[in-house]
């Protein structure tokens, strides 16, 4: 039998899963979390149980039938739940597990490894108390905390006003729900939103539950600085209005996200070529219209492979696994394929509208930056310091800059800093995005202990 | 009230607090978590803070919860790293966030 291996466990690699299993295969299903569900879907750790109504809200049902799904395959998977791939090199995967470092070797392979919040740097951010949106979403489902009593949300995205909508309902007292797109901007991508259907529906209920409860929301802000109070942790929240007023916000968090990010440091290793997408910014592993990546053998499914949703990614899930079925001769899974991209492509135009038009990506505030601010908060790299080595360095190209800079090769490996740093660049050096190129992926791509390497060789 | 549902830190619990206690060192001081804590939830119900930038003065708390940015990095009495927010606390856990330089 093949070895058929899904790194990830949220709502596309459950999806890919079922669908191998129902075909008669035994996947591996490799995942950092030690319960499957992804980050949107996470589950909390043994030992805490909740009230799946309080935790995933509107999206209980989707989510218990998606860890339902899973849990059903357990017998007909091999899983290797808390288990970090950290190298890929040929056809093996280098992972530690919870009980050590293994080695597997993949005949196909599935990378469904989800997203982040993208991240744009102003000034305070680094400031303990100032969260991600998806880091302040996290610690409210698998934690059942908040990272504040008093929090302010910045950004822009669906995410925004799901956090906080979130974060009011448990309780706490939101400063301030701040977007940087225009109102006007998300007033004119309405028809393409609509085509949304429950999904803009619901974003309608967060922001009217928002408006009713009395939490200021405004649009077209810039941020200005982060002030740290006494314990050196974020006290208040300095902002700019679109008319350019500034004002001040108390607070004792931050939650922060200006649109996802793809993970795609494991398709990099795996030498699938890189295509520029122009309306994520971001450079996305080359695929075909079934997620067939452009390495034979490997698929790509979910926000791993382009940032569309959790729906959409349960569908890309299935999709990728008919695909993999069809290559390995399931005649049968060619009809499924067409019959998935037809759901696929209703989710296009609203993802555009919300993408290109709604909270577009605030490419302005990224490059605004102070010459002395950190960009990079691993490694402790300025706007500054980026902007002399393409000035004055001869670096036209991202890896160049970190080999000159250190910005993103610090332990995220630029996972945080790459998007605004990659804008610094091209802004610097007066060329489009896609032409300083993106950080490659090096492994270890997290970190592991050393005994990796010592004993990583032995299967 | 109970150290563990003790709130005078960045973070609040909001409910599931009826759950074993777990008893860990941090800083050579005995701190109490819940079961099903990240040693992230049980640091930052107490304090602020999870660490010191390595490049500067400033303190670190995490950022992204999710196991990427590893900005939230604290060490066992022996010097084993953890990454706060993905590593559950364990009876007996002793933790250090405060190198020599703190002192």
């Amino acid at each position: 039998m093949p070895s058929i291996v899904i790194i990830g466990a949220g709502p596309a690699a459950v999806r890919a899963a079922e669908t191998l299993v129902r075909a008669g295969i035994r996947p591996t299903v490799i995942d950092e979390a030690p319960v499957s569900g992804g980050q949107i879907y996470r589950r909390p750790p043994p030992g805490i149980v909740r009230d799946p109504k309080k935790v995933y809200g509107f999206e209980a049902a989707r989510a218990r039938r998606l860890h339902r799904a899973f849990d059903d395959l357990r017998e007909q998977i091999d899983y290797w739940p808390d288990s970090v791939v950290w190298s890929a090199r040929d056809r093996e995967l280098g992972v530690i597990t919870k009980s050590g470092p293994r080695n597997l070797v993949w005949d196909r392979l599935i990378l469904a490894t989800g997203a982040m919040d993208r991240v744009i740097p102003f000034r305070g951010w680094t400031l303990p108390g100032i969260y991600t949106l998806g880091g302040a979403q996290v610690a409210l489902k698998y934690q059942a905390c908040v990272v504040g009593e008093r929090p302010v949300f910045l950004g822009t995205g669906p995410l925004l006003y799901l956090v906080a909508y979130q974060y009011a309902v448990a309780g706490v007292k939101v400063g301030a729900v701040l977007d940087t797109a225009s109102a006007r901007a998300k007033r004119g991508a309405l028809f393409g939103l609509v085509t949304g259907g429950g999904m803009f529906l619901k974003g309608l209920y967060y922001l009217a539950w928002l408006r009713a409860h009395g939490i200021p929301m405004i649009s077209g802000v810039r941020p200005v600085c982060a002030h740290a109070g006494p314990e050196d942790a974020v006290r208040e929240l300095e902002w700019q209005d679109a008319r350019g007023s500034l004002h001040r916000t108390a607070c004792d968090s931050v939650a922060m996200g200006f649109g996802l990010r793809s993970e795609t440091q494991i398709a990099d290793l795996c030498d699938i070529p890189f295509t520029f997408d122009m309306s994520q910014r971001q450079w996305m592993p080359t695929q075909d219209s079934h997620g067939r990546a452009a390495v034979e053998g490997i698929y790509l499914a979910g926000d791993g492979a382009g940032i569309k949703g959790a729906a959409a990614a349960e569908l890309s899930g299935e999709r990728a696994a008919h695909a993999l079925l069809h290559d390995l001769g399931h005649a049968r899974s060619a009809k499924n394929l067409e019959a998935l991209n037809k759901r696929l492509r209703r989710f296009e135009r609203f993802r555009r509208a919300l993408d290109e038009k709604a909270f577009k990506f605030p490419i302005d505030l990224a490059v605004s930056a102070d010459d002395n601010l950190m960009v990079c908060r691993c490694e402790g790299v300025t706007a500054g310091e980026l902007r002399h080595a393409a000035r004055k360095l001869g670096v036209t190209e991202f890896n160049r800059a970190k080999a000159f800079t250190r910005v993103g090769m610090g332990r995220c490996q630029g996972r945080v800093c790459s998007p605004a740093a990659a804008e610094i660049l091209a802004d610097t050096l007066g060329v489009p995005l896609e032409a300083v190129g993106r950080i490659r992926g090096q492994a270890p791509i997290k970190p592991v202990p050393m005994a990796a390497f010592l004993h990583g060789a032995a299967s | 009230m109970p150290q563990a549902a003790n709130q005078q830190g960045q973070f609040r619990r909001i409910d599931s607090i009826d759950r074993p206690r777990v008893l860990c060192t941090v800083d050579g001081e005995s701190v109490e978590a819940l079961e099903g804590d990240t040693i992230m939830t049980m640091l930052l119900l107490r304090g602020h803070d999870l660490r010191r930038f390595e490049f500067g003065d400033e303190r670190r708390a995490g950022f992204c919860l999710i196991g990427v940015c590893q900005d939230c990095g604290v060490r066992q009495t022996d010097g084993t790293p953890l990454r706060a927010c993905t590593t559950l606390v364990e009876p007996g856990m002793a933790l250090v966030t405060r190198g020599a330089e703190d002192a």
